[in-house]
């Protein structure tokens, strides 16, 4: 078992409404230096949350102690760029367990299933009504429900279902890997591997 | 049935379908570096696995190596620290390993193809996202998170559900100064950051066709930019002219076997495509990035546009802009440049040393810009002084560093300081992505050449009436 399952997710959420959150963003190159998958939350966001001489930024959202909860709301094309798994990991390692947004960039949401946080696709108009919700109350709680795969806003009931695979689904819900899939049909990839071209 | 190219690799490479899932996919060849290896590693020890083909996985050193006194230990402790992981890592499961000082070492994706690693109709993946350059030689090749580089190394696998496809045609001739860089920079900004998203990619057209091995790897590099997975292009003779002979290269019977498989790698007439865009080659600018992200790039002689006309929100657009210190409607021509960076996985190959080299011969560096010339491989550093392009830069001012990924991304000290532009032959613009506050105008070798030896942005072809005699004398 490789992480936490995955059920149902009720909590305050951490709006971040700029599009194309890169992952230099979330994680800068110059912290990637660990051998080990420890302490990448301390530099999510560094660059955004911290002054050159370490101070917090007292602008960004992160620094604000009137924002907070285990969902991180982005915007449009979140996560673009660079393969990192750290950038999923500074997410978790931060506290998120579910990052939600309009537009996903493919390995960042890969990365994030591989590793037990939820990337939660909504439409345009549904992120608009989250951060909205927020923006009028920072405590506003959205529920994400894996097994329903519906997100929505408490206070107002307001929901949307969102796509995840099957496979993926049980995956979470049971906080297994691909690896421990992959391990299982290693006799079926060695006979496989026989009549390749390559 | 019809088939695309990409089809016909990647059904070939399928162990098994997953109903309501992803398909387990088969990867012939596996790259790994000091970054994004060492949690991977330690993941096995933490399951008690093993590496199941070490023969097919290969490991270079390349991200936070410096470019600079490289017989000298690694003062960063952190990041002699990750070369050593490499190395013990490899020794310990048997895997070849270039580290710092070995004559293969170099950056990933210049030295795999380098040394026939990369081969048409193969599956490459790398826990980097340029591992699209590889799609350059008809292979599918993408960047993969560190549970994925376990997930192969202990099983040589991954489990990704197959993209939608998208064929970009780009066809004509191009215009002087119009290098593979700007007709990629040009299409990710018509398709913007996160247009191919979900796709994987076909080039096709004479532009590509007409493209060397190298230009065709620059313009797979960047397929990631506008969010591709990864894009390829379809094997021809300057492909098999290419890999052939070389040292991982099948040879004899195997290589008559892999040439009927290469014969079979192009996409059937009739085949269809998720999402098909054609361009006309002969109307793309020499380009140049303005924003944050590779999708803000226009040709040289534009205007910075309006937010009316940008995509993404005014707000994000807004911040960019002001990131850069630029506005609106601003002249590109003409600004301040305080580093030029040449190199990296997208151009660091010697044609962009040619390149470079022909806009500067018989001028001199101007005196207020740093230039960082990085060689992307061994290779390619003893071509650049073979071929005399080296004393040409001598001569007018530069110096060659050594090779690596460097201000790529900046993980060594090749930072570019807070504040300043650097005209940069690399792939990302991102906010810090130079260094903390770096400000990144990405472009060609030719621009960053114009820019070195200006002091500003230029349009290169205003310094090319001799280039053409240039290049064919260097060549």
């Amino acid at each position: 078992m490789a992480y936490d399952k995955f059920n149902v997710l009720r909590s305050t959420a951490v709006p971040l409404p700029i599009e194309n959150i890169d992952t230099d963003q979330l994680i800068p190159a110059r912290f990637l230096k660990a051998t080990e998958r420890v302490g990448f939350g301390d530099n999510l966001f560094r660059d955004w949350r911290y002054n050159s001489d370490n101070t917090p930024k007292k602008d960004f959202i992160l620094n604000n102690p009137v924002y907070s909860g285990k969902i991180l709301v982005g915007g449009k094309n979140f996560g673009s760029g660079s393969s990192r798994e750290h950038a999923a990991w500074a997410v978790y390692d931060y506290g998120f367990r579910c990052v939600v947004s309009s537009f996903f960039a493919d390995i960042f949401r890969n990365n994030c299933l591989n590793i037990g946080v939820l990337p939660v696709q909504v439409s345009a108009e549904f992120a608009d009504q989250i951060f909205n919700a927020i923006h009028a109350d920072p405590n506003t709680e959205l529920e994400v429900n894996l097994a329903e795969q519906t997100i929505t806003l408490l206070a107002t009931g307001e929901k949307e279902t969102f796509e995840i695979s099957p496979y993926k689904k049980d995956n979470m819900l049971n906080g297994f890997d691909d690896i421990d899939y992959l391990q299982s049909i290693k006799p079926e990839i060695e006979e496989f591997a026989k009549q390749l071209p390559l | 049935m019809s088939k695309t190219l990409f089809d016909k690799v990647w059904d070939t490479h399928v162990v098994r379908k997953i109903e309501g899932g992803p398909d387990v996919l088969f990867i012939d060849r596996h790259l790994i570096h000091e970054v994004t290896s060492p949690v991977a590693f330690l993941g096995l020890k933490s399951r008690g696995i093993t590496v199941l083909y070490p023969e097919r996985t290969f490991a270079t050193a390349d991200h936070n190596t410096p470019t600079i006194n490289q017989h000298l230990p690694v003062e960063d402790p952190l990041s002699a620290n990750q070369l050593k992981a490499l190395e013990s890592n490899s020794n310990e499961y048997g895997i070849s390993h270039w580290g710092l000082g070995h004559q293969k070492n170099g950056i990933v994706h210049v030295v795999g193809p380098e040394y026939g690693i990369t081969q048409p109709g193969a599956t490459i993946v790398c826990g980097d996202s340029h591992t699209s350059t590889h799609g350059a030689f008809g292979a599918i090749a993408f960047g993969i998170g560190t549970s994925e580089v376990e997930m192969v190394l202990s099983t040589q696998c991954i489990m990704q559900p197959k993209p939608k496809k998208m064929r970009i045609n780009v066809n004509g001739k191009l215009g002087i100064g119009v290098t593979p860089k700007d007709v990629a920079l040009f299409i990710i900004s018509q398709l913007t950051t996160s247009g191919a998203t979900g796709y994987f990619v076909e080039y096709a057209g004479d532009v590509f066709e007409n493209m060397t091995m190298e230009g065709r790897m620059t313009v797979c590099n960047l397929s990631i930019e506008m969010g591709a997975r990864g894009g390829m292009i379809a094997p021809d003779e300057t492909t098999i002219e290419y890999v052939k002979g070389r040292e991982f290269s099948p040879k004899g019977e195997a290589w008559d076997r892999a040439l009927a498989y290469y014969k079979t790698l192009k996409t059937d007439a009739d085949a269809v495509f998720d999402k098909e865009l054609t361009f006309n080659g002969s109307t793309i600018e020499p380009m140049i990035t303005y924003g944050t992200n590779p999708g803000m790039g226009m040709g040289i002689s534009q205007d910075i546009p309006d937010a009316a006309h940008a995509e993404g929100g005014a707000e994000t657009y807004a911040k960019s802009l002001n990131y850069m210190g630029f506005s609106e409607g601003d002249h590109m021509i003409g600004k301040k440049v305080d580093f030029v960076f040449v190199g990296s996985c997208t151009n660091g190959r010697i044609e962009d040393f040619r390149a470079f080299t022909s806009i500067v011969k018989g001028k001199q560096k101007a005196d207020d810009v740093t230039v960082w010339l990085v060689p992307g491989s061994h290779i390619v550093e003893a071509q650049i002084k073979e071929e005399g392009l080296l004393d040409i830069l001598t001569e007018a001012g530069f110096t060659l560093r050594q090779p690596g990924c460097s201000a790529c991304l900046a993980m060594n000290d090749d930072k570019i300081p807070a504040g300043k532009y650097a005209v940069s032959t690399s792939n990302r613009n991102f906010e810090g992505r130079q260094g903390p506050g770096s400000r990144t105008l990405l472009a060609s070798p030719l621009v960053a050449a114009a820019a070195a030896i200006t002091g500003v942005v230029t349009d290169p072809r205003t310094l090319m009436e001799t280039v053409e005699e240039n290049v064919n004398e260097l060549v």
